[in-house]
C-alpha cells in the first residue's frame, strides 16, 4: 500500500505558514522580507512533499525526493527563517522569559549540539534504510507519519545547530560545525552509494522489488543531497565571513555613532546576544 | 600581504576546484568514471563520500577564507594563484597515483587502453603542481614591500 495524500500534513504545513504570516504582522521593527521568503518556501516545499503525489515521480524515486524535500530542504528553508527570533520579538515579555530559560537549559545545549544532531539525522537515516523499518513504514500508516516528522525534526535541528539565524547558547565553534557538515555530508554520500551496492538485498524486506528503480532513487539521494549541504556550507561560513568583518570604528569602519541603532535588533546573529 | 594565507586559501580551492571537476567532467559529462560497479571495492565507496563531503566543504570555505583575505587586504594574489596551482596539482597527481594505481579504486576509463589516458592524466598533474611550485617560490621570494 503507499499512503497517499492525507489532510492532516497538509493542514500543518498551512498552520504554519500562517501562524508565522501573524508573527510578521505583529512586528512593527520590520521584519527581513528574505527571512519570510525562506520560511514560506519551506512551508511550500513540505506541502509538495506531502501533498498529491503526482507532483513527484512514481516509485522509490518519488519517495527519496519525498525524504529529501521532508529532511534537508524544507527544513533548511524553514531555518533560515528565524522562526524562534520572530518569536521573541513579538511576544509577552512572559512568553519570552520562558523561550530564554528554555534555550539556556542544559537539555536543549544537548539535543542542540551538532554531534546530538547528525546522530539523530544521518544516524536515523542509517537506522530506517539498513532495517526492516523502511518496509514496515510502507504499510502502516502511523510509522509512516512518524517517520516523516522525524526526517522534518532531525532536519530541522541539524540546520538550526549548524548554521541556523536563530539565538543557540553555547553553539560551539566553526571547527566542530564544519565537522558535523562533513560528517552527515560524508555519511550521506557514503550511505547513497552503500544502498545503491546493494540494491538486491537493501532496504530490507521489500515486497516486489525493481532493482533499477531502487538504483535510480540511491543516485537522487547521492546528488539531490548536495544542494542542501550547499546551501548550510554557505551560510557557515558566510557568518564565519561576517563576524569577522572589521569593527566599527577600526580603519574601515563607519564611527559607532552614525550606526543606525536598529541595525544591533535586527542583525543575523541573535545567537551572538545570546552567548554573552 | 599575507602570503602564507593566500597561498593555503588559494591551495584549498585548487584541490576543491580539480576534485569537482573530475567528478562533474568525468563522471557526468564524459561518463568515464562509473558511479558503481561490481569491480568497486568497499572502501571507494567510502572515500568517495568522505571526498564528495570534503570537495563541498573546502570549495564554500576556500572562498570565504579567500574573500575575508581580500577584504582586509592583505591577499596576495600571485601566492594565491601559486596555491591554487599547487592544491589542483597535487588532487591530480594524488588522484592518479594513489587512488588509480595504488589503491586501484577506480579507472579513469574503462574497455580502453588505459596507458595513455594515465600518462595525460598525471603529466597534467605534474606540470600543474610544478607552475604551482614555480609561482609560489617566486611571489614569496620577491623583496618585502612589493606587490
Amino acid at each position: 500500500m503507499t499512503v497517499g495524500a492525507d489532510p492532516l500534513p497538509l493542514a500543518a504545513a498551512a498552520l504554519l505558514a500562517s501562524a508565522y504570516l501573524f508573527g510578521v504582522s505583529r512586528d512593527r521593527r520590520g521584519w527581513r522580507r528574505r527571512r519570510t521568503a525562506a520560511w514560506l518556501a519551506g512551508c511550500a516545499l513540505l506541502a509538495v512533499a506531502l501533498g498529491p503525489p503526482a507532483l513527484l515521480p512514481a516509485g522509490p524515486s518519488g519517495h527519496m525526493a519525498q525524504h529529501l524535500l521532508l529532511g534537508m530542504l524544507a527544513p533548511v528553508a524553514l531555518v533560515f527563517g528565524a522562526p524562534v527570533t520572530l518569536l521573541l520579538r513579538v511576544a509577552r515579555p512572559p512568553v519570552r522569559r520562558a523561550v530564554g530559560r528554555l534555550l539556556r537549559s542544559r537539555p536543549v545545549h544537548l539535543l542542540g549540539h551538532p554531534a546530538t544532531a547528525v546522530l539523530l539525522g544521518t544516524g536515523g537515516l542509517y537506522l530506517v534504510l539498513l532495517t526492516p523499518l523502511y518496509a514496515a513504514a510502507e504499510s502502516h500508516r502511523w510509522l509512516h507519519h512518524g517517520l516523516h516528522l522525524h526526517y522534518l525534526l532531525a532536519g530541522y535541528l541539524f540546520a538550526w545547530s549548524v548554521a541556523g539565524p536563530d539565538p543557540a547558547p553555547r553553539r560551539p565553534g566553526l571547527p566542530v560545525r564544519a565537522g558535523a557538515l562533513f560528517v552527515a555530508a560524508a555519511g550521506h554520500a557514503v550511505l547513497a552509494k552503500y544502498l545503491y551496492a546493494r540494491a538486491d538485498t537493501l532496504p530490507p524486506g521489500l515486497d516486489g522489488r525493481d532493482v533499477a528503480a531502487l538504483r535510480e532513487a540511491a543516485r537522487l539521494m547521492y546528488y539531490g543531497g548536495d544542494l542542501a549541504e550547499l546551501l548550510l556550507a554557505t551560510a557557515l561560513f558566510a557568518a564565519w565571513y561576517r563576524r569577522r568583518a572589521p569593527r566599527a570604528g577600526g580603519r574601515a569602519g563607519t564611527p559607532p555613532h552614525t550606526r543606525p541603532i536598529g541595525r544591533l535588533a535586527s542583525h543575523d546573529h541573535a545567537g551572538e546576544y545570546w552567548r554573552a | 600581504m599575507d602570503d602564507r594565507r593566500s597561498t593555503a586559501a588559494g591551495a584549498v580551492i585548487g584541490v576543491a576546484v580539480m576534485a569537482a571537476v573530475d567528478e562533474i567532467v568525468f563522471h557526468q559529462v564524459l561518463g568515464w568514471h562509473h558511479f558503481y560497479d561490481r569491480s568497486t571495492p568497499s572502501v571507494a565507496l567510502l572515500s568517495d563520500g568522505l571526498l564528495h563531503a570534503a570537495e563541498l566543504l573546502a570549495l564554500v570555505g576556500g572562498f570565504f577564507w579567500f574573500a575575508d583575505l581580500r577584504r582586509r587586504g592583505v591577499l596576495a594574489a600571485r601566492s594565491a594563484w601559486g596555491g591554487f596551482l599547487l592544491g589542483a596539482g597535487a588532487f591530480q597527481l594524488f588522484d592518479g597515483i594513489v587512488d588509480h594505481k595504488v589503491l586501484r579504486l577506480h579507472q579513469i576509463r574503462y574497455g580502453v587502453h588505459l596507458l595513455p589516458y594515465d600518462v595525460v592524466w598525471n603529466v597534467a598533474g605534474a606540470v600543474l603542481l610544478l607552475a604551482g611550485a614555480a609561482l609560489t617560490w617566486r611571489a614569496w621570494s620577491r623583496p618585502a614591500g612589493t606587490p
